[in-house]
This record gives C-alpha cells, sequence and structure tokens, in this order.
C-alpha cells in the first residue's frame, strides 16, 4: 500500500469541502445549535443559560444524535457513486492506486473535513465551559467532543458503504436516508416496544446488548451513562447493565462502528 | 480480418505496445467484447470506431485494466493489466475519458497538481502542461468557470502528465473548435514522432481518417475490419466517384463514350456526369474521358470517405 497515494486523495477531498465552504457551513450550524441548546437547554425547568457541565452535554447529546449522522450520510453518501456518475472513477482508478487506497483516501479526506467543522462547531461552547467552570468543566466536555467525531466517522462509514453497493446517486442517497431513520428514529421504538411487549421478563441483559448494534446509543451511552448525575434522567438507564458503561469498551464498539462498515465497502469495491 | 497472435509469444509482446489476445467480456447473455485479437505496435497512432454499444469503451477500459475480462489476455508493454506489476505500467500510460466531469471548486493549475502527484510527475510540469494546451491565460481559474472546450484541453493536459508511453484518448475532440482540434492532432503527431503509441476513438469519422496509421471497425463486440485505410478501401472494393464537368451539349457525346465500359455508372447532375467505377479501373476511364479534349471542363476524382468504409463493414 502507498501511504502517498492515499494521502494525495485525502487532502484533494478535504480541500474540496474546505473550497465548497462545507466545513464553514456544516461548523455554522453545530455552532449555533449548540449555543441555543446550552443557553436554552434547562428552559424547560424554567432555567435560562449555563447551569452545569453534565445537563449542557446531555442537551448537547440529543442534539448530535440527530445532526451529526444525517451531515455525515449527507457528506458521504456521493463519494464513489458520484465520482462513477461523473465519469472520474474511471480517470482516477487508471493512475497508480489501488482501489483500497483509493476508498481510504476518500475516506479520510472527507473524515478530516467532518472531524474539522464537528471540533470548530462545539468550540465556542468549549470556551463558555471554561470561562465559567474552568478545567474541570472541560475534561467531560472533551469526552463528548470526541466521541461526537467517533460517531460522525462511524455514519460516513456506513454512507461510503452505501455509496459503494449503490448503483445510482438518487438511489445511494435513498439508502443514505432510510439509514438515518432506521438508527435515529426506528431502532430505538422497535427495542422499546419489544421490551414493553415482553413485558420485560424474556432476554434480560440482552436487550442492553442490542443497544450496541445502534452507533447512536453507543454514543448514548458513552456520554451519558458515564454521569453519575444524569443517568436517572435517561428512561433507558435502568436497561443498561453497568458492565456497559465502560467508556474503552464503548469506544471500542464505536471504533468497530468505523471498521466494519469500512471493511464491507472495501470488500465490495475490490471484488 | 484481424491479426491473430501466437499465445504465449513474449518477443512479440514486448515489441508491441498493446497486445489484445483472445479477449472476451460477458455480462450474462450480453457479449459486450467478443475474442477480440489485437496488436498496436510502438509509436502508432491507432483508430477505435464503432457504433455505440459496439464494444469499443468496454475494449478501452479493458485495456486499462479498470475492467476485468472474462476471459483472454491484455498486455501493455509487455505487462498483464491484470498483474500487481501493472501500477509501474500506470505511471506510463494517459488516459482522457469521453465526458469526463473535474472539480468545480478547483483551479485549472490546482486539478493538474493533484494528477501529477497521483501519478508520481514532477509538478513543476503542470503550468508548462497547461500552457501547452492553450490554458495558461485560465490557470488561477476554477473549473465551474471553464468552457467545454477548456475542460477537454485540461483533461489531455492531464493525460500528458508524466510523458506518457501509452496514450488512450476517448473521444479526444468532443467540444473542441475546429482550429483546437487541428492543433490537437499535430501535438499527437509529435507525440508519435517521439515513439508514443496513441490509441483513439472518435465519432467522427471523417476526422479520423486521414490522421490515423490504423484503425479498427468493431460492430457486436467484434473487431470487423483491421488495417490502414487504404486497406480498408482496398478490401471493401469501394467504388471510385469521378465528376466531370462539362458544357450541356457535350454530356451526351461523354455518355457515349463512357457506355463502351461495361462496370461503368453514368448519371448526369447539374454541370456534368458523376461516373461510378471500380478502383481497379480509374485509369481506363481516365483514358476515355481524356479523349473528350477540351470539351472536358474539369475533372474531380473522390475516393471513398472512411463513413462510407465503416457503414459497410458494420452493416
Amino acid at each position: 500500500m502507498e501511504i502517498n497515494q492515499i494521502f494525495t486523495l485525502a487532502a484533494k477531498e478535504f480541500r474540496d469541502r474546505i473550497r465548497n465552504r462545507w466545513v464553514l457551513a456544516v461548523a455554522l450550524v453545530f455552532t449555533v445549535f449548540s449555543l441555543v441548546i446550552t443557553y436554552l437547554g434547562g428552559a424547560q425547568q424554567g432555567q435560562i443559560g449555563l447551569k452545569s457541565i453534565e445537563l449542557t452535554i446531555t442537551s448537547l447529546v440529543s442534539l448530535v444524535i440527530y445532526l451529526i449522522p444525517l451531515i455525515a450520510l449527507l457528506l458521504g453518501f456521493d463519494a464513489i457513486v458520484g465520482e462513477r456518475e461523473r465519469g472520474s472513477l474511471d480517470l482516477l482508478l487508471s493512475f497508480p492506486i489501488t482501489r483500497t487506497e483509493f476508498l481510504l483516501g476518500k475516506y479520510l479526506g472527507l473524515a478530516g473535513a467532518l472531524t474539522l467543522s464537528t471540533v470548530a462547531g462545539f468550540s465556542l461552547v468549549a470556551a463558555l465551559l471554561y470561562q465559567q467552570f474552568k478545567w474541570a468543566g472541560l475534561f467531560h466536555y472533551l469526552g463528548f467532543i470526541i466521541s461526537s467525531v467517533l460517531l460522525g466517522l462511524a455514519f460516513l462509514s456506513l454512507a461510503i458503504f452505501m455509496s459503494v453497493i449503490a448503483r445510482e446517486r438518487t438511489r445511494a442517497s435513498g439508502l443514505a436516508i432510510a439509514l438515518w431513520f432506521f438508527f435515529v428514529l426506528v431502532f430505538d421504538l422497535l427495542l422499546l416496544g419489544a421490551l414493553v411487549g415482553t413485558g420485560g421478563s424474556y432476554g434480560g441483559d440482552i436487550f442492553a446488548y442490542l443497544l450496541l448494534l445502534n452507533p447512536t446509543d453507543v454514543f448514548r451511552i458513552l456520554n451519558v451513562f458515564s454521569m453519575d448525575d444524569v443517568r436517572t434522567l435517561y428512561g433507558l438507564s435502568s436497561i443498561v447493565p453497568p458492565a456497559l458503561a465502560k467508556p474503552w469498551l464503548m469506544g471500542s464498539v464505536m471504533f468497530a462502528w468505523i471498521v466494519v462498515p469500512l471493511a464491507l465497502a472495501r470488500w465490495r469495491f475490490t471484488s | 480480418m484481424a491479426s491473430t497472435i501466437p499465445a504465449n509469444n513474449r518477443s512479440h509482446a514486448e515489441e508491441s505496445a498493446i497486445e489484445v489476445r483472445g479477449v472476451s467480456k460477458h455480462y450474462g447473455a450480453l457479449h459486450a467484447v467478443d475474442g477480440v485479437d489485437l496488436t498496436v505496435k510502438h509509436g502508432e497512432i491507432f483508430g477505435l470506431i464503432g457504433h455505440n454499444g459496439a464494444g469499443k469503451s468496454t475494449l478501452f477500459k479493458m485495456m486499462l485494466g479498470l475492467t476485468e475480462p472474462s476471459a483472454g489476455e491484455i498486455l501493455i508493454n509487455g505487462t498483464a493489466v491484470t498483474g500487481s506489476d501493472f501500477r509501474h505500467t500506470r505511471r506510463q500510460l494517459g488516459y482522457l475519458p469521453e465526458n469526463v466531469v473535474l472539480y468545480d471548486n478547483l483551479s485549472g493549475i490546482e486539478t493538474l497538481k493533484f494528477f501529477a502527484k497521483l501519478k508520481g510527475a514532477p509538478i513543476e510540469q503542470c503550468a508548462p502542461m497547461l500552457e501547452q494546451v492553450g490554458l495558461a491565460h485560465a490557470l488561477n481559474r476554477p473549473l465551474r468557470e471553464y468552457s467545454k472546450g477548456m475542460r477537454q484541453r485540461l483533461g489531455f493536459a492531464q493525460a500528458l502528465l508524466g510523458k506518457p508511453r501509452v496514450l488512450f484518448l476517448d473521444e479526444p475532440t468532443n467540444g473542441l473548435d475546429p482550429q483546437a482540434i487541428r492543433d490537437f492532432y499535430i501535438t499527437l503527431h509529435k507525440l508519435r514522432d517521439t515513439g508514443v503509441t496513441i490509441i483513439i476513438t472518435s465519432h467522427i469519422l471523417a476526422e479520423l481518417q486521414e490522421r490515423v496509421d490504423r484503425l479498427a471497425i468493431m460492430s457486436a463486440g467484434k473487431i470487423q475490419a483491421l488495417g490502414s485505410v487504404a486497406q480498408l478501401r482496398e478490401q471493401m472494393q469501394m467504388p471510385l466517384v469521378i465528376t466531370l464537368r462539362l458544357a450541356a451539349n457535350d454530356i451526351p457525346l461523354a455518355q457515349d463514350a463512357l457506355s463502351q465500359l461495361s462496370y461503368v455508372n453514368c448519371a448526369v447532375n447539374g454541370d456534368g456526369l458523376t461516373v461510378n467505377c471500380p478502383r481497379s479501373s480509374k485509369m481506363e476511364v481516365i483514358s476515355v474521358v481524356s479523349r473528350l479534349g477540351s470539351k472536358l471542363i474539369d475533372l474531380n476524382i473522390q475516393e471513398a470517405s472512411l463513413e462510407d468504409v465503416f457503414f459497410g463493414f458494420s452493416d
């Protein structure tokens, strides 16, 4: 494998997203939403402004679960099928670059753009938290930002897989939207339905482990269940066994959500 | 007909730039390419002609190692396109795909530098290359401001990066004006003179006719004819068309003289006669009409065009 080829393609992808102001636009969206939620997230409880680190993060987690998967899927669905439709895929593959290098270059370039916009978008709230709570507050928030980036990378990986298997751009975008609906809206409802339907009498911990099949749930566990103060705020907290509330374990599961779809995409793209 | 190459003839393979041996590509029941044998020599400009769906694009993609053949093998400069050694050979290839859309947000020079890095070609080549294809004035403009012709020139520039030994050009003159087409072929002939092998497709057949050394006509996935334009005309026994300009009252005289030749077809046109005859009897016809002396105002001999040859073969 030639690292230079991967880097050349990644740099081009990254520059393209900076140039078309994609990074700027997404960072602004994150900034505006995160500020609004940070200040108004406690309004239901009759408070406005920064309350606590935990409540700020808890409010932001809900935002991230909706927004980051959507943005990552929109960023990645076009990556391969778009090049194929524009005729540039054949041109690029006629160069001394393997399909694996091509896929990795694409992924890393887009991942760089997504990471930059996520970090930039949430940094203003970080500054506010530092002002109020100093370094103690930033530790948890840093964990939140890292896990948000990982969630984005997992959905980007899924999007690239969709982009490899779809024959047309329109189909790839349909698949991406369907994935968003499934993981963000439908999955937890199904799980909750099954839990309630069985009266909680079957399976025991199995429902908790089923949460690992959804990267947004892994993200939620990473952020919410590691903080004792807010565990009780979430209905699902009662079903998560302590064995799962370990950041390194959840981090590994998230890592698998990044690697496995990308590996499947590679397998499909090279065969 | 298509030339047949003895299998596993290595020395022959090294002499030729492109060696296609019994190559087929099947998509289910569809035979996109069906048992093609083809040899393109070093330093040759080779044309590939066919209707849409004739199989030439699939053959092109297989030659570039982008699509794996269902059967047969392809060697470029002696290296199998499906092997792992082919990565090195790719640095010696240039490819201009048909209707490629490049990156709107990058400038001409940025695009070319990206391709140069990918190919391992010197970055310093990029600016002179853009100048060579007439894009020096648009170096720093984003591609979304480029016209179709400018995009095509940029595509040609990227194909020339790294001094390729073999150039694959798919409909390269699409969107170019006549002057640019002329310049383009001048560049191609200069490249050919330095030993570069060029394989080119075009749907403007008249354009290729005067400019390629040899060509192949593809239809239904097979090579139907292969050779120089002259050889193809010979194979097809295309008739010559001789136009005679005469005064109106001299036309019957000329018709009378030509009626001695049984294989000649005469028709009256606006100011003279149109004569169809086999190539082999060209001199006899000229000898007969020359007896008309000063009554013959003008004479014009037309060869069959490549279009005629093409439609003759692919019908």
